[in-house]
């Protein structure tokens, strides 16, 4: 009977990615894309796909790709996505070849996602076995989280956008997952694969070492450990066999080798292709230093664009500082506290790194809100699902509205447009403030069952 | 002894003054006998085919080398040597311009549009003879000094957005040669009196003295153009020798009044025109200081063709041959002056019908008998001008704020075919333009996306373009620039670029105060290098060659200015930078304090933490502060009718030195007050 129902269950799930994979494709033989490609939602400065096009064509005329200021993406990018932008087939849509590999991007990602998702379910299981929960979790539904992950990847309407609109935020998007992927199923040079990869196309992934160190010392996861003594004091015997397994630092000397072999392989094929022009110097000054000083103004979802374009300019360096430290000082308190789930861990930071990027797009809400898929079960209880999902439908209803009326129509003001990111903003936050206490709730209401089940017992 | 004294006296003034007159005259013999400082002032007019009269100045100062160092200038303007001595500037070209040529009405063939039809607003030029890495501080420079000599905001050019340095698609092509425009200012009259001031005669003799303000900027075109060339490399102590060219060129509707009344039914007779109607003044006698002082009346081909049309016509129609025909006395048109001189013009390519030039010398005339030249048109005379191979203009495609396309298409005009066929092998007949085009940072140039279509069919990029250069625009620090040079078949009757680019959005400190006006981008220069305009009038006495003349005679090649395009890009709202500071910053503070609360917060533990309290109270402090509460309720029950002897129940020391304090300050209080 459970087999049967598994098997229901994986023969709907793959209609559901074989449906999805369809509607991308019927999206592709639109004319002109449907136009997605010049959305601001979907293209920003970093994930362009005709600022790629440009780069090509510069490099392609023996100009560096950096020279002026169109192209901010990686050089190892153009060498293997540049040809696709200007390959033709007779007959068929302008970009075809970009968009199929999008298309298998994302499926890649799904499916990575999916086998994550199914090893941290076990992971979670075990742990709660080795807790004797098993039974008290048991009443309430579980849900295949892998499974839901992956089709909320999938079947998010940003994701479609994004790769439909020929961004390059597939690409950043599965150079993450691959690294968590990794991380969890402890493939180590995959992991640091993923992680050398994802922090040299956008920068903002480099956090993530946390948690992937993390996943590595400790499992994908594992319980506070107080929690087992606690459990331990009350049986009263204190069996070392029984303890998880503390923090061991082997598996980290290993991925820190090979994210060093990793960082070396890809500097020097950066290197290697931008030889006759500017160098390596050239490329950090215009990818990283192009993200972390917000040079362009060009409107997106986030608020940092309309930000930097009213601020005085004397107080420019100081909000920079203020914004990218926004990021850097939320990473140590939310290592302290949930340092024994990495996956989750690493869905915040990637969260907060949406929210606070300079440059975001949908693509990066389509990852974190995947990621999500993951703790179905544990965020069951989440409060303000319902406001955030509304919410999350009326912004992307709203700011393609907006938009129009401040550039195209003119009938609108830059404050319309502003007030939908400030509320796509303000959603993040509460999802991620709301997500948090959640998960430290579930936390405390395993510790609850573990403190409440000797009276269990003895009633 | 007086009596003789005086005729003495009057002798010596005269020839003082004859004295000083040929001094001032033939500037300062120097020792070497080289040559002199001279000044030459020529003025062109020429009937244009639209009832419109072309008006075209062109005064020549030139300074020779000399090795005198802080030397005297006796004609030349000192302001400009030092400019060159100090900038070592090798050519220069600074040109103010209100108004657009019209090359479809005015012709673009000429040496007169092709060097003299300028961008609307500012374009400056200059090639200088400095080390690469000195150009731009020698530009900047430049900038600023020739912003303070033509009262002009010349000084906007000098910011690295503002200028380029195009590669070899400017005519005077070169490696040190750096080009900028400002499409929007304003021209006027506090440009032209500095312009002015650089001629030795000013405006209060010679041909200069026409220069009446209201007349010049009534006109539906100026263009003020100030060209110096320095000469000879300033080596060995050798300041180098300059020459300066101005030329100021009008096209005026003349005043047409008395024409219409003298010929009210004729009403496609050109208008007839003098010098006195169109300026209000006349030529009262040359400058003394120049070398030569002209009037021209240029003819120009097309016009002669249709003259010798209309003549032969009336030859048959009449029978009345006048055999003692002057060129001069035409039976369609009548001048006031008998012409100094009347040059036809050689040309191998087009001897059917030469141009026609009359000579007026000024030098003639005096205060007494004024130079006044009046042209009457007898009958009606349509032509047309001749025009460059193919017709630009320039135009923006798309809407809204977000993207669009600036696209330039050529039109072919009929009256080149001839030329082509001329110019050309007809095997592989090919025509050759050059684009140059500069684009500001904000407007973002996708140069992949440059589609070239001719006779409205796409066209593979590498098939037309032979050889293009692009510098693409950095953010906030240059311009884009675009250089190409496309070869189109012969036969082309119509060809068009177009380039898509992405708006820019700014810093609202970077809008201009009217950003809603837009903001402009200047004129593409389209030039056709195998087309050369020149006309070449021969002249006996090579010594005195006129340099509008030879100016004529050089092989400029024809090129054109496009329109202006005028952009709008959005704006963000300017009035409330204090409001998204403030929203924004609320956001990420509500951001990071709620997390940090949702992190902090340990349920459980409070409540154990609040139990425990609850069932201990045991501390220092608490009690300290229960014992201390309860004191004061105890001491407040009592009547407060003696502080200080209250004092000393429990901390009396405290009490005491609070006493103090307070009595001190009151002490110092009743002392200081």
């Amino acid at each position: 009977m459970e087999k049967l129902k598994k098997k229901l269950g994986s023969i709907s799930f793959w209609n559901w990615v074989v449906a999805s994979i369809i509607f991308r494709l019927i999206l592709i033989y639109f004319p002109k894309n449907l136009n997605l490609s010049s959305r601001p939602e979907v293209s920003t400065p970093l994930t362009s796909f005709r600022r790629l096009a440009e780069g090509y064509w510069l490099k392609q005329s023996s100009m560096s790709p950096y020279a002026g200021s169109m192209y901010h993406g990686s050089p190892l990018l153009l060498s293997l996505l540049g040809p696709l932008t200007v390959e033709r087939i007779e007959g068929q849509p302008n970009h075809l070849l970009y968009s199929l590999v999008s298309v298998i991007a994302d499926v890649v990602s799904a499916m990575l996602i999916r086998a994550t998702g199914q090893n941290l379910q076990l992971a979670y299981f075990r742990s709660l076995e080795s807790l004797d929960l098993v039974k008290q979790i048991e009443g309430s539904e579980v849900h295949s989280s892998g499974d839901v992950a992956a089709l909320i990847y999938l079947c998010n309407p940003f994701t479609i956008v994004a790769c439909v609109g020929l961004s390059t935020s597939p690409i950043e998007n599965m150079a993450v997952i691959l690294c968590l992927y990794g991380a969890c199923s402890r493939l180590i040079p995959l992991a640091a694969f993923g992680w050398v990869i994802a922090t040299h196309l956008s920068l903002y992934p480099a956090i993530l070492i946390i948690p992937v160190i993390f996943l590595l010392g400790c499992g994908p996861d594992s319980p506070p450990r107080k929690l087992f003594l606690q459990k331990q004091q009350q049986k009263g015997v204190l069996n070392q066999a029984k303890l998880p397994p503390g923090f061991s630092w082997g598996p980290i000397i290993h991925f820190a080798f090979w994210a060093l072999v990793w960082s070396v392989y890809v500097l020097v094929l950066c290197g290697i292709s931008l030889k006759q022009f500017g160098g390596l110097w050239e490329m950090f000054r215009s990818t990283y230093g192009f993200i972390l000083t917000v040079e362009d103004l060009s409107p997106n979802i986030g608020v940092l664009w309309y930000f930097f374009a009213e601020v005085f300019e004397f107080f420019r360096n100081f909000f920079l500082i203020v914004f990218h430290v926004n990021i850097l000082f939320i990473i140590l308190p939310l290592a302290i506290r949930l340092h024994h789930r990495p996956c989750y861990l690493a869905f915040v930071y990637v969260a907060v790194c949406s929210m606070l990027k300079s440059y975001p797009s949908v693509g990066d809400s389509a990852l974190y809100l995947g990621l999500l898929g993951w703790f179905v079960n544990e965020l069951s209880e989440m409060q303000f699902s319902l406001f955030l999902f509304c919410g999350y439908v009326g912004v992307s209803l709203l700011s393609p509205v907006m938009h129009n009326l401040w550039i195209w129509r003119g009938t609108g003001n830059a404050n319309f447009y502003f007030a939908t990111a400030m509320v796509y903003a303000c959603l993040q936050i509460v999802l991620v403030v709301e997500g948090v206490s959640a998960m430290l709730n579930h936390d405390r209401k395993l510790r609850s069952l573990i403190a409440g089940k000797p009276q269990d017992s003895k009633s | 002894m007086a009596l003789l004294r005086r005729p003495l006296l009057l002798l010596l003034l005269l020839l003082t003054h004859q004295f000083l007159h040929s001094w001032i005259v033939f500037g300062s013999v120097n020792e070497e006998g080289q040559k002199q400082e001279d000044f030459f002032e020529e003025l062109l007019l020429k009937p244009l085919p639209d009832r419109k009269l072309l008006t075209h100045f062109h005064f020549q100062s030139s300074a020779p080398p000399s090795s005198s160092n802080g030397r005297h200038h006796h004609l030349f303007p000192k302001a400009i040597s030092q400019l060159v001595q100090k900038f070592r500037v090798k050519e220069m070209e600074l040109s103010f311009t209100q108004g657009r040529w019209n090359y479809e009405s005015w012709g673009g063939f000429d040496s007169i549009p092709s060097s003299n039809a300028k961008p609307p607003g500012v374009e400056l030029w200059a090639v200088f003879d400095v080390p690469q890495h000195l150009i731009d501080a020698m530009w900047k420079n430049l900038t600023h000094t020739l912003s303070g000599l033509f009262c002009a905001s010349i000084n906007f050019l000098e910011s690295s957005t503002a200028y380029s340095a195009p590669e070899w698609s400017f005519p005077p092509a070169s490696g040190n040669l750096r080009y900028g425009t400002l499409p929007r200012e304003a021209v006027c009259t506090e440009n032209l009196t500095p312009w002015l001031k650089l001629l030795p005669c000013r405006d209060k003799a010679g041909i200069s003295m026409l220069l009446d303000r209201p007349s010049i900027y009534r006109g539906f075109y100026h263009s003020q153009r100030l060209h110096l060339t320095s000469t000879g490399s300033g080596s060995e102590g050798l300041d180098p020798g300059i020459i300066l060219e101005q030329t100021l060129t009008v096209v005026l509707l003349p005043n047409s009044q008395r024409a219409s009344l003298a010929r009210a039914g004729e009403k496609h007779v050109q208008p007839s025109w003098s010098l006195s109607s169109i300026f209000g003044k006349e030529v009262s006698g040359k400058c003394v200081l120049a070398e030569t002082s002209n009037v021209y009346l240029l003819l120009d081909r097309g016009l002669v063709a249709e003259l010798k049309q209309l003549r032969k016509e009336n030859e048959k129609s009449a029978e009345k041959v006048s055999t003692s025909e002057n060129n001069w006395t035409n039976p369609s048109f009548e001048l006031s002056a008998k012409p100094d001189r009347i040059f036809i013009e050689e040309s191998s390519l087009l001897s059917k019908n030469p141009s026609i030039l009359y000579k007026f010398e000024v030098e003639k005339y005096s205060e007494s008998e004024p130079f006044d030249l009046v042209l009457t048109w007898k009958i009606p005379v349509v032509w047309l001008c001749q025009q460059a191979p193919l017709h630009a203009s320039r135009f923006l495609m798309g809407s809204g704020n977000e993207r669009g396309a600036i696209a330039i298409s050529l039109k072919s005009t009929q009256s080149s075919e001839g030329f082509v066929g001329a110019n050309f092998d007809d095997e592989r007949c090919e025509l050759q333009v050059d684009v140059f085009q500069v684009v500001p940072w904000y407007v973002k140039v996708y140069f992949h996306s440059l589609q070239v279509f001719v006779d409205q069919q796409p066209k593979a990029v590498s098939d037309t373009i032979e050889k293009i250069h692009v510098s693409p625009s950095k953010d906030k620090e240059s311009p884009g620039v675009m250089e190409l040079v496309l070869k189109l078949p012969c036969s082309v009757s119509s060809a068009a670029l177009t380039i898509e680019f992405d708006k820019g959005f700014l810093h609202i400190d970077e809008y201009p105060p009217d950003a809603n006006q837009g903001f402009d981008i200047p004129s593409a220069i389209v030039s056709f290098p195998n087309f050369h305009a020149s006309m070449v009038f021969l002249e006996n006495d090579s010594l005195n060659q006129s340099p509008l003349l030879s100016k004529f005679q050089e092989k400029s090649p024809v090129m054109s200015y496009t329109e202006v395009l005028l952009v709008p890009l959005t704006t963000p709202d300017f009035s409330m930078p204090y409001n998204v500071i403030t929203i924004t910053c609320t956001v990420f503070a509500l951001y990071f304090g709620s997390l940090l609360n949702a992190l902090r917060r340990r349920v459980a533990e409070e409540e154990r933490f609040l139990k425990d309290k609850a069932a201990k109270k045991t501390g220092r402090l608490p009690l300290l502060l229960s014992k201390l509460s309860a004191k004061l309720r105890g001491r407040q029950s009592e009547p407060p009718h003696s502080t200080p002897g209250s004092s000393s129940l429990v901390n009396s020391k405290l009490v005491f030195k609070v006493i103090l304090i307070a009595g001190l300050a009151v002490c110092w209080q009743y002392y200081f007050s």
